[in-house]
């Protein structure tokens, strides 16, 4: 299987700030976007797969919890 | 290509959800009134939906009383809430294991953001309970050989007190006065140590005035001394790097609420090499190696686990942004204000906790005026009495300053607007008590307050 693809943490990335747009929580808000756009930009330079790949892991994982905590929040 | 047009589809019905998010940049920054009903309801149609919203809340700036949940430890800590109910002391049963082997987990978790073995970690119900079981266990395991203690007189209400039950059994407790920049004095540490101590207690970063004791330095003495030395780090960990081996710490106090974690969980350190033995303060069924019986609640447990797994990887980020909002902070304060002081040592500092004298405002006034932002004069210990804090007494601050104290915190969830619309209204509002007083008039004129004779009656 192919490593992660710059388009596809492109999108990761977009599906991360809308989710974390959702938010009501006015400090779970702004955290969670300036938390993603600051650790998207300081590894923007990685260039090993093996690292991209787990990066990319764990994004998928905490795209998960931002959208499990919509449910929750309510 | 079909998960992107997946992505297209869930991104063009987000927008259908209430109207919360237009309203976004200023929801939080202006209080327009103070509703009672707990908003836990979910709001049944559009309409309630967007009234429950316009009720706004006052802005927090009080983390060193408590901090809000980070969304990774609830996201952690549902499922044992939910489906993995199982007691983890049951060792005959599939529920049993799971919880046992989350606990564990957890364990492993707290043990390596403080550089420990798991073995090393024990869960209690708090810091309270942890100080508790560190200072009274320690100096009566040893109370047939060891008389002892020492404590510094800015330490949490929780050790001054379990110090002073201490003495009604019999101890000897010594008390050592700080600096001026609520620092202790080494030398006086070391002056005051005897053959007969059994514990040094120091906490690490004060709650009131966030300065950063020796931690090092005082590891060093009690360690040469054959003292065991505990601190309470409920302030600390997790915000400052911390290893109980590199400071010859023997014992340490962690809190789960201090960290975005949960209420009603915390945790005790207690060395095993070179062991150090504690008496039991609760009798029970001999959980937690018998230093602590009683079920440990798997969801609490697993809560500050994930708090301080997402501290180890936080810590850095959160340190160097907390410190430019305290920077900002102090700077457009003391920019714009004249007589104000910073109370406490501005070196050894953890920067998230900022506690400022304002001459000639009166404290609580101050606290009443600044309504739509959560602060405190002083912890939240004290904060029912009309006393001024003992710790700002130890540091020798006087009568008058004492009163006008606040307490600023900035956390991980601290935002830049936060903190400017505090600065605002807290220059704001001061100019206008200092224009009503008496004193600063007296104080423009010329007069220096000291030398006033105030008549009695």
């Amino acid at each position: 299987m192919a490593a992660s693809s710059r388009a596809q943490v492109l999108d990761l990335y977009r599906a991360m700030l809308r989710e974390s747009k959702r938010f009501g929580a006015y400090s779970y808000r702004t955290y969670a976007i300036r938390r993603i756009r600051d650790a998207f930009r300081e590894n923007k330079n990685v260039k090993d797969p093996a690292e991209i790949q787990a990066l990319v892991n764990k994004a998928k994982r905490d795209l998960g919890i931002i959208r499990r905590q919509h449910h929750v929040g309510s | 290509m079909l998960l992107r047009t997946a992505w297209r589809r869930v991104a063009t019905a987000a927008p259908a959800a209430p109207g919360p998010r237009a309203k976004a940049p200023t929801r939080g920054l202006r209080l327009r009134g103070i509703d009672l009903t707990p908003q836990s309801a979910v709001p049944s149609d559009a309409a309630t939906a967007l009234e429950a919203e316009s009720v706004l809340r006052p802005l927090y700036m009080d983390v060193q009383a408590t901090t809000p949940l980070d969304p990774r430890v609830l996201d952690a800590m549902l499922p044992y809430l939910v489906n993995y109910y199982g007691n983890p002391h049951s060792r005959t049963h599939a529920y049993g294991w799971e919880s046992e082997a989350a606990m564990e987990c957890a364990r492993q978790q707290v043990a390596s953001l403080i550089g420990a073995d798991p073995r090393e970690i024990i869960f209690t119900s708090g810091a309270t309970e942890s100080n508790n079981i560190a200072i009274k266990g320690v100096a009566r395991f040893y109370r047939s050989r060891k008389k002892h203690l020492i404590t510094t007189q800015t330490e949490h209400k929780c050790v001054l007190d379990s110090c002073r039950s201490l003495e009604a059994e019999g101890f000897k407790v010594t008390y050592l006065p700080v600096k001026k920049s609520g620092i202790i004095d080494l030398k006086e540490l070391e002056a005051a140590i005897q053959p007969d101590t059994s514990l040094v207690s120091v906490m690490t970063v004060n709650n009131e005035i966030g300065v950063k004791q020796p931690i090092k330095e005082i590891g060093q003495i009690c360690s040469s001394r054959k003292v065991y030395f505990h601190t309470d780090a409920a302030q600390a960990v997790g915000k400052i790097p911390l290893d109980v081996n590199d400071m010859k710490i023997d014992l340490m106090s962690i809190s789960g609420h201090k960290i975005y974690g949960p209420k009603g969980v915390g945790a005790i350190y207690i060395r095993r090499r070179p062991r150090v033995r504690v008496e039991a303060l609760q009798s029970g069924g001999g959980q937690e190696r018998g230093m602590r019986s009683g079920t440990v609640p798997t969801p609490l447990v697993v809560g500050l686990g994930a708090a301080c797994e997402v501290a180890q990887q936080e810590m850095e980020y959160d340190h160097k942004r907390i410190s430019k909002l305290a920077e900002r902070l102090i700077q457009k304060i003391m920019k714009s204000l004249p007589d104000v002081v910073m109370n406490g040592d501005p070196e050894h500092h953890y920067p998230g906790c900022i506690n400022l004298s304002f001459a000639y405002v009166e404290g609580e006034s101050l606290l009443m005026a600044l309504k739509d932002v959560a602060l405190s004069s002083g912890s939240a210990c004290t904060s029912a009495s009309l006393e001024p804090s003992y710790v700002l007494r130890a540091i020798g601050t006087d009568e008058d300053l004492a009163h006008s104290s606040i307490r600023f915190g900035i956390g991980r969830f601290t935002t830049e607007e936060e903190v400017d619309y505090t600065v605002e209204k807290c220059i704001h509002h001061v100019k206008r008590l200092r224009e009503m007083s008496p004193l600063w008039e007296m104080v423009q004129d010329g007069i220096d307050l000291k030398s006033i004779k105030w008549t009695q009656h």
